[in-house]
């Protein structure tokens, strides 16, 4: 540490903030180890979807395979954006 | 942490004339993996130190490289100009196991497996490696330390498969602890021991480059934050420390070097990894004057 670190302001307690974005990421990726393969193609290709009609955040949308009694359910949740903006673009032909 | 694992006393009987059927009923000697996931967190610097320590309260141990292409060991280890034959000769064929083992000059029930240098990953065969170990069994080795390379691929996957137990070696660090959490998904699925569906592969954490000031200013995260995230007991805390690079220019295992925290740090490990109970030391912040503060003394 030099002399010019003492008297700049830092960041305060940025391990804290590690701790937190590991507990997360870590969480998800557990998850994510059991879960079907075709999971994440199908996260994609439901991002591209919802975003024909809104402008989602990629992290907007959570796919969780959930056990029911016997089945299995698969939940999807979108969380849409607060002021809704326009979709990207017209969507130009249905067929394609 | 606490299924009933074959321990570390257990495990030298001796010599027993192998039986072709028998891969089960010989005196299969203990495999440890040192694994991370990343690279230059200290699996080698820390394979190396268990080795020397487990040699040291009378094991016979032997510390395999894995990483083949990038051999360095041997260098820690001290016995770089003594290598002739390597891991990948005896799995190849060329050379027996008692020419490719290297007997450490200070403690005579240690030995070193070089990595190759010269060939790429793939003379690494699951066949080879199984052969390899059960063979050293059999030579009455209590202990086998695989010194994993980085990543997951082959090397580092032939490197845990085999493992009875796991030192997940991880820094107090983002990219460390994740890569971390993926290894230890990788031993409760891709191991032998995962696929007989018993006890799986006991693994402990090994928490290295430790910074006790860095963590007193919220600037690293600390053991305990690193144990939650990742859910296991930390089996030993190595500080960052002068000691190692000393150490690792004059070919001596840090655990030798009993002046230097890290040293101490690892002798601790050892004793724990043996079963032994000891506090945590090294974890607390050094009160440093202004001065020390300022010029990272
Ligand atoms: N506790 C420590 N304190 C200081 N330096 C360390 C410590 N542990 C490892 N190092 C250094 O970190 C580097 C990488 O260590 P190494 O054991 O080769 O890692 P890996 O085998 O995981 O790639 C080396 O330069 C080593 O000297
Ligand atoms: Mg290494």
């Amino acid at each position: 540490m030099g002399l010019f670190d003492l008297f700049r302001t830092r960041p305060k307690n940025t391990a804290a903030l590690a701790t937190e974005r590991l507990r997360i990421i870590v969480l998800q990726e557990r998850a994510a180890s059991g879960r079907p393969d075709y999971l994440p193609m199908l996260r994609r290709e439901l991002l591209e979807v919802i975003r024909k009609y809104v402008n989602v955040d990629p992290d907007a949308i959570d796919i969780h395979v959930t056990r029911e009694g016997e089945g299995e359910v698969l939940e999807l949740s979108v969380a849409l954006p607060e002021k809704p903006s326009a979709p990207p673009a017209a969507v130009a032909s249905d067929e394609a | 942490m606490n299924d009933p694992k074959p321990s570390i006393d257990e495990a030298s009987d001796g010599p027993t004339p192998a039986s072709s059927s028998a891969t089960e009923d010989t005196p299969l000697a203990e495999v440890i993996v040192v694994t991370s996931g990343k690279g230059g967190v200290g699996k080698t610097t820390t394979s190396a130190s268990l080795a020397m320590g487990l040699a040291k309260r009378g094991k016979k141990v032997a510390v395999i490289d894995f990483d083949v292409g990038l051999r360095n060991l041997d260098l820690i280890m001290g016995c770089e100009r003594r290598v002739v034959y390597d891991f990948v000769n005896v799995i190849q064929g060329e050379c027996t196991l008692k020419q490719a083992l290297i007997k450490d000059k200070r403690i005579d029930t240690l030995f070193v497996l070089a990595a190759s240098q010269t060939r790429d990953k793939d003379a690494l065969t699951k066949e080879g490696v199984e052969r390899v170990l059960k063979e050293l069994g059999d030579d009455g080795f209590d202990i086998i330390i695989c010194d994993s390379p980085a990543g997951i691929e082959k090397g580092a996957a032939l490197a845990m498969y085999f493992a009875d137990r796991a030192v997940v070696v991880v820094n107090p660090e983002v990219s460390s602890v994740r890569d971390s959490d993926r290894i230890l998904g990788l031993l409760s699925s891709k191991t032998r021991r995962a696929e007989q569906g018993g006890a799986g592969v006991e693994q402990h954490l090994l928490l290295t480059r430790y910074n006790p000031e860095r963590v007193a200013a919220g600037d690293m995260m600390g053991v305990n934050d690193v144990k939650e995230i990742l859910g296991l007991e930390v089996v030993g805390v190595v500080p960052e420390s002068e000691g190692v690079l000393t150490a690792s220019n004059s070919g001596v295992p840090v655990i030798l070097d009993e002046a230097s925290a890290a040293g101490q740090a690892y002798a601790d490990a050892v004793a724990r990894l043996c079963g032994e109970t000891l506090p945590m030391r090294f974890t607390e912040a050094q009160k440093k004057g202004f001065f020390s503060r300022m010029f990272g003394g």
